[in-house]
């Protein structure tokens, strides 16, 4: 037993999901009691998918258990085969369902249902979502890929995308470019994209991108041994790895030398003009999947200029290369996925900044160190309607401008902080060229502002005691207009003072 | 002195109301949270409980989910989560168990009252949590209290947890034979304060609360205690206090300014407060609440509506959606029905909506797509899917999450629903 706060990943089935959203005409039958539908939230909201998740969640309850859990299974399982027609089904069992051991894979095999049912077993007390995401796509494309002929042109799959991921609908479109640019066609795009039918064919390919090895590793491998593609081990995020991914690809496609057009890539200028001097030895903490934070790492010290002071990753399956580079940066790898350890050690290095994931940005939020999210998970606002890849030459445009967004804005927080406890800004002082007005007081954002408010009309109105404590549990940032609009209501009905009615009264007459 | 009338004339209603409508009870696939989500707000409500979850990974990542974006440093709910070898042996899970136990309250030393929240997997594998709650409680009273309900989804649906987690703290609340009104349900402390202060300007001798905010605020229960539930998701809780001896008072709930005006005078009633008293008090916040109406009503009025079951608060919704905003329910869903407890709200919805109890969830969406109704209440996971086939949507978890209850929520309450419909007027796409 461990006690978690916060987690980096969910439950292996909720990689299994990621797999079966990202494709089309794939359903998931999962056995699994009804707050498990929350996934589906994580697509609909996180991701702002305008389509349900293609899962069927068996919902049993605790009447259901012992006698008919199995049954509800198959009465699910033949309900999504009739209304949704898949070209498969994939079926599991969530943490509850594997406890009472209906067993799925067995149940739809005797449904004799005629399309290809994937049975998933995925440990949920032992592994993680990526581990779901891995095996999943493992297990379909075992049950799916033939043995077919190769394309007459040189051709590459490009292995990993998913629901969900952290930018893998912006990384796709730009690997595709690049591909494209060295005159390698893309034969499949997997999971994310493709539908059964196009897994059958993936033995076309010559060889395969491997793009995210948190994803589809397992599947590369076993595309490797079975259908005899290669695939690549470089994950172009940053300028040199995109050049070092491009020389590997040169090579397995057997293209003479290496064409690429990198007329669109900004980076390099962007860092080495003066205006970036001051990135210079910044120290940066970084944590995230070993995938990204690997190569954060690079892009950091070699293309930004930063010194990092830390380096870690969550998926404990990927510590070994994590720790080597780690080694080679003379730092110490962390390999956790307790939340609370990041923040502790984060605490201890003081950086100047994080590149990391979505908690990281709460935990710098916290500290007061600017962060910059690198890594899955990640919330609502990573998924940004411009395109923003992350890998390739536009990736490290990208990656220039988000890790030093929150710098300048780190910058102007120092600033504030600075003037707050300067007494030129102190709160009964005012600025020296606004003399004889009132004082003025520089605030943080999120900070309260004073409760004891200044009149609009020089004391004109007077806010009594309950009012005043009720404006109070008013959120601070409608604070501000909840009392101007009270005291305009106020002065327009020739009120002396304010009571916890007048102030109601006024939220009333200005509802809309 | 004039007597409060119970049924006040404004009340009559045109058409039957909705008490012996026909029910469709739906068994199917469901698409709602699992009662620990209530955590999310429970443990705001009670800032010296801590609510520790025994379950999975999913119990732990549904929580995080849930929470969205209010990522606190170290917040006061977590989740023990379940490993192999706990699953092997239940003895060594006890041990786990209270060894997590004792490392958490040896780090927290601000938390009173420890909740052991079931899940499904510690459910089905028969971990029993009240035997883990009173071996903890001796081991740690008087300084800490663990308590534990189930928030499973086996067992449990969304706010049902509260519910749970409110029931299970009544068998251990003291004896009293004062007389007094008990006002039941976690309310944000804004609305907390509205309702107490206008009961107390009614007259009414002693209100108290429950949840309370801190294990210190001495709570009774007795004969003459008569309570009002303030959600209508707590009837288990009312079956406890029931059993304890405390008296319901059937009203309905306190959406809108009429839920509110008669919430307050089942309330008066049972007091027996003088009607002028009763006049007097809510004369003026009855009339900011119904202008404040008034302006997101304009929107609403003649709009159809089509409440997907989440929280149990869709049927006192749909009565003031219909009565207060001239709305049309088609069809009002709740994950239950329990007449109990909206029975007074049922009374005052006009007949014609379908009600469904449970869910078949492909089949209801057929059926709202059907419909095509204006608007439609439902959860996160339907809300976009359902705007991306045009449909204007409300995600009824914010009707759990924001201060609704009241006069002087009545508009925002309104408003909450107007502005989907406003905001497909303004946008020009
Ligand atoms: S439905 Fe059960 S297993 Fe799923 S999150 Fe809720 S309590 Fe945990």
């Amino acid at each position: 037993m461990k006690l978690t706060v916060w987690t980096y990943e969910g439950p292996p089935h909720v990689g299994a999901i990621r797999v079966a959203t990202g494709m089309e005409g794939l359903h998931y039958v999962l056995h699994a009691p009804q707050g498990d539908t929350y996934a589906d939230l994580l697509f609909t909201m996180i991701e702002r998918r305008g389509q349900r998740p293609p899962v069927s969640y068996t919902t049993f309850q605790a009447r259901d258990l012992g006698s008919d859990t199995a049954e509800l299974f198959k009465i699910a399982c033949r309900d999504a085969y009739q209304r949704f027609q898949p070209e498969a089904i994939i079926v599991g069992a969530s943490c509850t369902a594997e406890l009472i051991q209906d067993d799925p894979g067995g149940l739809a095999e005797t449904m004799g249902l005629p399309i290809p049912v994937i049975p998933l077993e995925l440990p949920s007390y032992q592994r993680k979502e990526n581990f779901g995401c891995d095996e999943t796509f493992l297990q379909i494309v075992r049950t799916l890929a033939v043995p077919c002929e190769r394309t007459p042109e040189v051709s590459c799959n490009i292995l990993g995308p998913t629901g969900l991921g952290f930018r893998h609908r912006d990384d796709v479109e730009e690997l595709s470019r690049l591909l494209e640019e060295l005159g390698v066609a893309v034969n499949v795009v997997a999971p994310m994209g493709s539908r059964p039918s196009d897994i059958a064919r993936l033995g076309e390919a010559h060889f395969n991108v491997l793009l995210y090895p948190e994803t589809a590793e397992g599947a590369a491998r076993w595309l490797e041994r079975r259908h005899g593609q290669p695939f690549t081990k470089t994950a172009p995020i940053g300028v040199g790895a995109t050049r070092d991914f491009l020389a590997e690809v040169t090579e397995l496609a057997g293209l003479a030398s290496v064409s690429t057009d990198e007329s669109r890539l900004r980076l390099p200028w962007w860092s080495s003009s003066v205006d970036s001097t001051y990135l210079t030895g910044k120290r940066v903490f970084i944590f995230g999947d070993a995938t990204h934070a690997m190569a954060a790492a690079r892009v950091a010290r070699d293309e930004m200029g930063f010194e990092v002071v830390g380096l870690g990753c969550y998926n404990r399956e990927f510590a070994r290369p994590l720790r080597r580079l780690a080694e080679e940066y003379g730092v110490e790898a962390l390999i956790t996925d307790d939340y609370l350890e990041v923040e502790k050690t984060i605490e201890a290095l003081a950086p100047e900044m994080i590149l990391g994931t979505q908690m990281e940005r709460h935990i710098g939020k916290r500290l007061g160190i600017p962060c910059a999210v690198i890594s899955a998970p990640v919330h609502v606002q990573d998924f940004p309607a411009r395109f923003s890849p992350q890998v390739g030459w536009e990736g490290a445009n990208v990656l220039f401008d988000t890790w030093v967004h929150p710098l300048v804005m780190g910058l102007e927080e120092h600033l504030l902080h600075m003037f707050r406890e300067d007494p030129e800004f102190h709160d009964a002082a005012g600025p020296s060229h606004h003399a004889g007005h009132g004082p003025v007081k520089l605030r943080l954002v999120g900070e309260d502002e004073p409760v004891a408010p200044t009149p609009v009309n020089d004391g004109a109105v007077v806010w009594l005691a309950d009012a005043e404590k009720e404006l109070r549990k008013v959120p601070f940032f409608v604070r501000g207009k909840a009392r101007r609009n009270t005291e305009k209501f106020a002065a327009e009905q020739g009120l002396g003072e304010i009571s916890v009615d007048t102030l109601y009264e006024a939220k009333a007459h200005y509802a809309r | 002195m004039s007597v409060l009338a119970p049924t006040p004339s404004g009340l009559a209603l045109k058409s039957p109301g909705c008490r012996d409508a026909p029910v469709l009870k739906e068994r199917g696939q469901r698409e709602v949270f699992c009662g620990l989500t209530g955590i999310i707000w429970l443990h705001r409500k009670m800032p010296d409980a801590f609510f520790l979850v025994v379950g999975s990974r999913t119990c732990a990542h549904l929580l995080q989910s849930a929470a969205g974006v209010m990522i606190f440093a170290e917040p006061r709910f977590g989740t023990a989560i379940l490993e192999e070898q706990d699953l092997a042996g239940l003895a060594d899970a006890h041990d786990e168990l209270d060894r997590e136990v004792e490392r958490l309250l040896s780090r927290r030393p601000d938390i009173r009252r420890l909740f052991l929240v079931g899940s499904c997997p510690s459910e089905v594998i028969k971990l029993d949590l009240t035997r883990a709650a009173e071996r903890l409680t001796q081991r740690f009273a008087p300084r800490v209290a663990v308590q534990n309900y189930s928030g499973s989804g086996i067992e449990t649906t969304f706010t049902q947890g509260e519910d749970a987690c409110l029931a299970s703290m009544v068998p251990d609340l003291p004896s009293t034979e004062a007389e007094q009104l008990l006002v039941v349900g976690a309310l944000p402390d804004v609305v907390e304060d509205q309702l107490l202060g206008l009961l107390r300007d009614l007259g009414v001798p002693s209100v108290k609360v429950l949840p309370t905010r801190t294990a210190d605020d001495e709570l009774g229960i007795g004969p003459n205690t008569r309570f009002l539930l303030a959600q209508p998701f707590l009837g288990d809780t009312a079956a406890a206090l029931s059993r304890r001896g405390a008296r319901h008072i059937p009203a309905p709930f306190a959406f809108g300014e009429e839920g509110t005006t008669e919430w307050l005078r089942a309330a008066a009633i049972e007091f027996a407060v003088d009607a002028a008293v009763f006049e007097r008090v809510t004369a003026a916040p009855r009339a900011r609440a119904r202008k404040a109406i008034a302006a997101a009503a304009e929107t609403l009025c003649d709009k159809s509506i089509f409440f997907f079951p989440d929280s149990q608060l869709e049927i006192p919704l749909a009565r003031f959606l219909a009565r207060e905003c001239g709305m049309r329910p088609i069809e009002v869903g709740a994950p239950f029905i329990h007449k109990g407890v909206v029975g007074s709200d049922l009374d005052l919805l006009p007949y014609g909506p379908t009600l469904s109890e449970g869910q078949d969830v492909d089949k209801q969406l057929d059926r709202c797509r059907a419909a095509r109704p204006d608007l439609t209440v439902c959860g996160l996971g339907l809300a976009n899917p359902l705007e991306a086939e045009g449909l204007a949507t409300k995600w009824a978890i914010e009707l759990v999450f924001t201060p609704v209850h009241g006069y002087e929520q009545a508009g925002d309450l309104a408003q909450l629903f107007a502005r989907p419909l406003r905001r497909r007027e303004a946008l020009r796409l």
